[in-house]
């Protein structure tokens, strides 16, 4: 069980580090942080998988996809030089 | 400083680094044993002052010094993400449009808003009891609450969310904190210290002396703290727009 759940953590990190754009990233960072709490209940650390569940999976990925939003909206004459 | 001094430097304190780490893990307990000379201490101190959960008791009790570090640390960096994501000079706010949203996810967001809403709360009142906590709590409670914007719309958040309420709210749980400390001062112990409550029936709500008092103020603190730096990251992402013309 722990093995599977390592071997899960090792993938999904793995996946999260070679997705490049940046939305997608965040929601495999959502699965990431899933598959880490689903690590921690394994190793009998509910309390830590319980804080890795509402941080990692739902709270990271929502702020750094609202900052890939603000990011994306900027007009594009940000581009030119000043 | 050039690229192979950096180097140089990267390398010593890798080195280092992984010395130390090796030399500290060569003394830890076997992994997966039932003895642990720390996790014994623990159970048995939180026992003693009726917390069923050991881990609340080493956070509100044992290590809850450590504890108001952290929580002034995400007070001090929800502080810092206001003062830089306030509106600037070169920014108006234009209203965002009522968006459409699919009734499947509309009516799925407004069925576990309330479930949700109430699971934070348990987690935050339980967490002398059972796994959780302020912190897990507060987080879950704060996350739920923004469900609306996703089943209804922006407004519909706004009008739920005072944001100085809950700016208010962040300070004062955090001096509640120092506050139950300080009595402890003022009953003669030491800070922080858990003998100034009775420490109540094992496994109840009201047991553990102190402890459901700093948790609580640590749930509100949390939600209160995650709501107001997520107001702010939806001010800049919904609302706030850069002049375009100058």
């Amino acid at each position: 069980m722990i093995a599977v759940a390592l071997l899960l953590v090792a993938a999904s990190a793995t996946a999260a580090v070679a997705t490049r754009d940046p939305a997608r990233q965040a929601l495999v960072l959502s699965v990431l942080g899933v598959v880490l709490a689903v690590l921690f209940t394994t190793l009998q650390a509910p309390d830590v998988g319980l804080s890795q569940l509402a941080v990692g999976a739902a709270l990271t990925p929502l702020l750094l996809l609202l900052t890939v939003r603000k990011v994306r909206r900027r007009p594009r004459r940000e581009e030119d030089p000043r | 400083m050039n690229r192979r001094m950096r180097l140089c430097l990267v390398a010593l304190g890798g080195a280092g680094l992984a010395a130390l780490f090796t030399a500290a893990f060569l003394r830890l307990p076997a992994f997966g044993g039932d003895r642990h000379p720390y996790g014994d201490r623990a159970v048995r101190a939180a026992l003693h002052r009726h917390t069923a959960n050991t881990i609340a008791s080493v956070n509100f009790d044992l290590r809850a010094f450590d504890t108001l570090g952290e929580t002034s640390i995400l007070f001090a960096s929800v502080l810092g993400c206001v003062v830089l994501l306030r509106q600037a000079r070169d920014e108006h706010r234009a209203r965002p449009e009522p968006a459409d949203v699919a009734p499947p996810v509309r009516r799925y967001a407004l069925l576990v808003l309330p479930v949700a809403v109430l699971t934070g709360l348990y987690v935050v009142a339980h967490g002398q009891l059972s796994p959780g906590g302020g912190f897990q709590g507060g987080v879950v409670t704060a996350t739920a609450l923004h469900l609306l914007y996703l089943g209804a719309d922006y407004h519909a958040l706004e009008r739920v969310r005072p944001l100085g309420a809950y700016e208010a709210g962040d300070a004062l749980a955090v001096s509640a904190y120092v506050v139950t400390g300080l009595a402890a001062v003022l009953a003669g112990t030491a800070f922080l210290a858990n003998t100034l409550l009775p420490y109540g029936t094992f496994n109840t709500l009201s047991s553990g002396g102190t402890v459901p008092l700093l948790n609580a103020a640590v749930g509100m603190e949390v939600a209160c703290a995650v709501v107001v730096l997520l107001a702010r990251f939806l001010d800049q992402a919904v609302e706030i727009e850069e002049d375009s013309g100058k």
